[in-house]
């Protein structure tokens, strides 16, 4: 497939995170510090969003996946004049997630173990499917349109973005809401606590990578873009390209994947103006950044994220939708860069590389409208 | 756009088969798989029954090569069994030699081992072998069995509750039509556990006699467990390599019922829809399908539900259809690829096989499902249904391939060789 021709515009975003909400407008300009091991998602308005009685029942993930999904398509619909009518109805609506309604699974598990397999109610249960997100969009939207939910670890997000593209580019569908997310819960986060993944000590989040203890922060947040065919003056940017890979067998490996990657849609390192990357703050894995970055030539941009929204599955999709911001405002927050060098001026291009536990790797490529 | 896709090998674990010949032995033979739980340790024990693949984990170990493994799910053993069985029946060597994926499906994941684990962490954050909740994602599965027959090109799974497997399929499909990739695994696996027997239970929908598909009196679905994978192959592997084809996927649709999280709407809206685009795709008319495995869970919504998508798309001129969950439980994120498989069966053999169970007509319904096993009549072309919580309903259309392609004689997938 020739991937070059067929563009795939970001024309709506719409991102849940521990930060302040996001605009291309004065982007993280103040960003929100935490002193914690853990970064949650505060109530970013769910009542604006969802009718109260159903708030309630749902699940901590399906607000705020829900929450993100309307915020998108509302961002989708700006171009449009106020007195337009007809809400956004997506041709698909494709998802990832990591560990997906762990809350209710958990409920659920929980409940039966305690009391025994006896006096069960099904209402966690019904919620604890890894579609239930995609689904409840669909539900809200009356909307029968194809309806999809990857769950690869850390490859679950970028899954959704290469299903999108794939059947945008095949002509079967004219536009795509696509979204990550993942929650945080205390039995998943201690868990995970155990397993090593996060930091013992909390630290303040914004020194994410000045801190020397093995592990990282852990996060959550949920981010929907959506993607259409057609440019119009809000598209915030163009999706090139996404590419998936598991562990690289050596930094050759991973310097190659990266320049086969770039070649595909006929660029090289130097056109790269600006690369964010995926460092979590733990030395056990960061290193596969600091290889990638010797491959591109000295005044090349860097960035960073996951001091804002934590480690999770899915922080690629905070990721894409912060990247697609940047490169609307044409600049780059201070926040995010790592080398303060010059970079000020809005690159043409924005590679996006990032790994879950140096197990799930990603590239997504994303170039100005 | 008009790259044709190919089937070129199966595999199957489920409750009436540990692979491809003894289930299509069970399915000529009318052989059940349902019976009273044995191997899960639940307090449903002797109050419904189960769809249990018919060996423990040790003798899955065995089985699938893994002996004395401690850190592996039964879901993950299920998976590395059936999908070593498509890729040796597809007859692959050199893995190396094209661009090859492997889709996933599965509902549950690790859950069977997170059981264990949650008891004891429940009881103290601190206990609890965390070698039994490692294993709980669902991509944890399908990275094990990528790596278990060698494939590193392209890895992911699916998760759609109930129709996961058939959208495994999908997307596989579409990379092999892009030139993504050159042929790609895909299927499903899910083992029986507590949270889902538990889970069905609490929405009463376990019939405690065993599933009845599709008849007035059924009373609920049965669980069951299983795994199935399909080897997805492009025309140009096909031709170049002179591979014989099992059957070649024709069509498949999408949709969402957008009714309810979990039931599904009166007028089968979504079934009709999923149908109507894998026929659209498939460029068959309504006559030219032989065949229907339905989805037929042996619920009351559901085989309503699907019955009036079916009529209300076939109108008076339905074709014969069978649920086969009666043979093999309801094997959610697996029973999409479980059926596919049962479906090419039926492609391959010029058989159909029986809706078990079934005794009364529905009362809103005019059609019936086939009974009987039925054998050589013609079956060219076979609709597979699939349908899931959230909405999700799929379906795909499966044809014998033209007589001027490849060959279709397939070794050892004919019951000759059993009666």
């Amino acid at each position: 497939m020739n991937e070059k021709h067929t563009p795939v515009y970001i024309n709506g975003i719409g991102i849940v995170s521990p930060q302040k909400p996001l605009r291309a407008e004065g982007l993280l300009t103040e960003p929100v510090s935490y002193h914690a091991s853990q970064l949650r998602c505060p109530d970013p308005g769910y009542k604006e969003y969802i009718p109260a009685e159903l708030i309630r029942r749902m699940g901590r993930i399906i607000r705020m996946g829900v929450t993100a999904s309307k915020i998108c398509l509302k961002d989708a619909m700006i171009r449009y004049s106020p007195e337009h009518e007809n809400p956004i109805n997506p041709q698909a609506i494709i998802t990832g997630t990591g560990l997906g309604c762990i809350e209710d699974t958990e409920k659920f598990l929980t409940s039966m173990i305690k009391n025994n397999e006896e006096f069960l109610t099904p209402t966690s249960f019904i919620q604890s499917t890894h579609n239930t997100v995609a689904g409840q969009i669909a539900l809200l939207l009356k909307c029968h349109s194809y309806n999809f939910t990857y769950v690869q670890r850390g490859n679950s997000f970028e899954s959704a973005l290469i299903d999108a593209i794939t059947q945008m580019k095949t002509g079967e569908f004219g536009n795509v809401l696509v979204g990550g997310f993942d929650e945080l819960t205390q039995h998943s986060f201690a868990i995970m606590n155990r397993m090593g993944f996060w930091k013992r000590k909390p630290i303040d989040n914004l020194q994410l990578l000045n801190d020397h203890q093995r592990g990282t922060v852990a996060g959550e947040g949920a981010a929907f873009m959506f993607l259409e065919k057609q440019k119009h003056s809000g598209s915030y940017a163009c999706l090139r390209g996404v590419e998936i890979f598991h562990k690289p067998a050596s930094n050759n490996d991973l310097r190659h994947r990266l320049n086969k990657f770039l070649a595909r849609h006929d660029l090289t390192e130097k056109e790269i103006g600006f690369t964010l990357l995926g460092f979590s703050g733990d030395t056990a894995t960061d290193h596969f950044y600091h290889e990638l970055i010797k491959s591109f030539p000295e005044n090349s941009g860097f960035g960073y994220f996951k001091h804002l929204c934590g480690e999770y599955h899915t922080a690629s999709s905070f990721a894409s939708g912060l990247a697609a911001l940047i490169m609307k405002s044409q600049s780059i927050p201070e926040i995010v860069r790592l080398q303060s060098a010059e970079k000020n001026s809005a690159p043409e291009y924005i590679l996006i590389y990032n790994h879950f536990r140096g197990a799930n790797h990603s590239f997504t490529l994303l170039s100005r409208p | 756009m008009s790259k044709k896709i190919f089937v070129t090998g199966i595999g199957i674990i489920c409750a009436i088969g540990n692979n491809v010949q003894e289930t299509l032995s069970s399915l000529v033979g009318s052989r059940w798989g349902i019976g009273e739980i044995t191997l899960l340790n639940t307090i449903l024990k002797g109050v419904v029954p189960i769809a249990e693949v018919k060996l423990s984990t040790t003798e899955l170990l065995d089985l699938s090569g893994n002996s004395g493994r401690k850190d592996l799910t039964r879901t993950t053993l299920l998976g590395m069994i059936a999908a070593s069985e498509a890729m040796a029946s597809a007859g692959i060597q050199e893995i190396g030699k094209y661009r090859t994926g492997f889709i996933s499906a599965t509902t549950v994941g690790g859950m069977d081992r997170s059981e264990n684990f949650y008891k004891e962490f429940l009881a103290n954050p601190s206990k609890g072998k965390l070698i039994d909740v490692i294993n709980h994602d669902c991509g944890d599965s399908t990275e094990r069995i990528a790596r278990h027959i060698g494939i590193t090109d392209f890895v992911t799974t699916v998760s759609t509750a109930c129709s996961s497997s058939v959208n495994a399929l999908i997307f596989g499909s579409n990379l092999i039509k892009t030139g993504q990739l050159d042929r790609v695994i895909v299927g499903g696996t899910d083992s029986a556990t507590r949270f889902t027997l538990n889970g069905f239970n609490t929405l009463m929908i376990l019939d405690k006699t065993g599933c009845h598909p599709f008849d007035e009196n059924r009373a609920g679905l049965t669980l069951g467990e299983g795994a199935a994978y399909l080897v997805l192959e492009s025309e140009e592997i096909v031709l170049k390599e002179e591979k014989s084809v099992l059957a070649e996927v024709s069509g498949y649709g999408n949709a969402n019922d957008a009714y309810h999280q979990t039931a599904s709407s009166p007028d089968g809206t979504g079934a009709w829809m999923a149908m109507s685009k894998a026929l659209e795709m498939s460029r068959l008319s309504l006559s030219e399908i032989d065949y229907i495995n339905v989805h037929g869970t042996g619920t009351q919504n559901n085989d309503l539900s699907e019955g009036i998508a079916i009529e209300r798309l076939f109108g008076d001129r339905v074709p014969r259809f069978s649920s086969t969950k009666a043979f093999t439980g309801h094997t959610l994120g697996a029973s999409g690829a479980i059926e596919a498989v049962i479906s090419i069966l039926s492609i391959v053999n010029n058989m159909i096989f029986p809706n078990l169970n079934f005794r009364t007509q529905m009362k809103e319904l005019k059609i019936k499902p086939v009974t009987e096993l039925l054998t050589n009549i013609p079956v060219k072309r076979v609709l597979s249904n699939s349908f899931g919580f959230g909405g999700n309903n799929s379906a795909v259309v499966f044809s014998k391939p033209d007589d001027n392609s490849a060959p279709t004689e397939h070794n050892g997938l004919t019951p000759e060789l059993l009666i």
